[in-house]
């Protein structure tokens, strides 16, 4: 219950473990601890970056898919409109090809006509003459009388 | 139990309250308690020995068990000092709380060590006749921490305040600057310097020097024959889960004052 020598050196003896405490025990620890916080704070903050991230994407995602419906019905109404027109022109076509094998048609005929015609005029004509040279053996000369036969089968 | 060569109680206690007192010099003050130094030190080198080997090898990852509790507490620890000390805590403030509270907390606790049993190993395995195991009983070693806790009080007032700021301070408040309140002001604060490393120490060596000697009288009761000796052990089982409460509370305390007292060295009036 005395006060002696004691005292001072329980105070070294307190001093050396403060130093001890303050130099080799506190900072590691308060290093770590500080540490882990710091990676749970940014960890957290990445989390939460990440979801408003994703809410992005999903909102940029959607309006894509909408532009792409709009696109879409767009390309279809356009290819609707664009065989209406194929139809409509491959119609004309058709008539405007049908006329002309009818117009073709029409004038092989005339021609055919002609043709026959011709001949039917020539074979008179021949008959003509035949039945006249029949008629009239000894009087009439079939080149003498060609000019008037000529014109006659061309009366016809 | 009490089984001591004096089978007189006034023998007894005064036999398990002396200190193993080793003459250095010529005088009373020239003595060494070696039992004091002696088990403070070996349990300021376990203690901040395992406190060294967990903080050397600390990771920042997944703590493990025993990392998980010596961050609990210095969560503990730092919560506190944060609480009262408000500045750069993790310089020095911080790691001396840790220092006190852990420190007296373990010589505190050697209060639970059975009294009787430890003096028959300590006479009879080490040979030694006197040796007290709680060394926060011993006033010196009380009396040291609370010093030291105070001049750390004087150095940092004038580390913030200077020289004259402090000496202005210890004139000048509480009372105001007025000269004719110089000498109360200067009284007021002599009376607070001498209070406070008095208060400091006396109220931990008080409690623990009543609670080994509340022991030593149920210890006592050994005296008085076989009923006795378990009537005694009953009571002794009793003061003994108490004593946890004392034990933890007043290295709280210690180390709760050691961090108001240095807050108010660093704070102006």
């Amino acid at each position: 219950m005395n006060i002696n020598l004691t005292l001072f050196a329980q105070a070294i003896t307190f001093a050396v473990l403060i130093w001890f405490t303050a130099k080799f025990i506190w900072p590691p620890l308060l290093g770590a601890i500080e540490k882990r916080q710091k990676e749970i704070a940014d960890g957290l903050a990445a989390g939460e970056r990440g979801r408003s991230e994703l809410e992005q994407a999903a909102k940029r995602s959607a309006e894509t898919i909408d532009e792409a419906k709009l696109r879409a019905s767009d390309i279809i109404s356009q290819a609707e409109k664009r065989a209406t027109e194929i139809v409509e022109a491959a119609k004309e076509a058709a008539k405007t090809e049908g006329d002309r094998i009818i117009a073709g048609a029409k004038a092989e005929i005339d021609q055919e006509v002609n043709r026959a015609k011709e001949g039917l005029r020539q074979q008179v004509s021949a008959l003509a003459v035949a039945g006249a040279e029949k008629i009239l053996r000894k009087e009439i000369d079939a080149k003498a009388h060609a000019d008037m036969l000529n014109t006659i089968a061309n009366e016809l | 139990m009490a089984t001591e060569h004096e089978l007189t109680p006034s023998g007894y206690i005064s036999h398990h309250l002396s200190n193993n007192a080793v003459s250095v010099g010529d005088g009373a003050f020239w003595t060494l308690h070696v039992d004091t130094l002696g088990m403070s030190l070996i349990l300021g080198v376990i203690v901040f020995g395992l406190l060294w080997l967990v903080s050397r090898g600390v990771t920042s990852g997944v703590p493990g068990k025993r990392q998980a509790f010596v961050e609990l507490l210095f969560g503990f620890i730092d919560g506190q000092v944060k609480s009262i000390f408000h500045g750069e805590r993790h310089k020095f403030i911080a790691p001396l709380a840790l220092t006190v509270f852990m420190w007296v907390f373990m010589m505190n606790a050697m209060d639970f060590l059975p009294i009787d049993v430890m003096a028959w190993i300590y006479k009879h395995v080490f040979g030694l006749e006197y040796w007290r195991s709680v060394p926060t009983s011993d006033i010196n070693a009380t009396f040291a921490l609370a010093l030291s806790v105070w001049l750390l009080m004087i150095f940092f007032a004038i580390n913030v305040k200077g020289l004259g700021g402090w000496i202005h301070e210890l004139f000048c408040s509480p009372f105001g600057s007025n000269p004719l309140v110089w000498i109360p002001n200067f009284l007021f604060n002599v009376i607070e310097y001498v209070s406070k490393p008095l208060s400091h120490s006396l109220r931990l060596f008080g409690n623990m020097y009543a609670g080994e000697v509340i022991f030593l009288l149920l210890g006592m009761w050994a005296a008085t024959g076989l009923v006795g000796t378990f009537f005694g052990a009953f009571l002794g089982i009793g003061w003994a889960i108490f004593h946890i409460l004392i034990v933890t509370l007043q290295a709280f305390i210690f180390m709760t004052l050691t961090v108001v007292y240095l807050s108010m060295a660093h704070e102006s009036h």
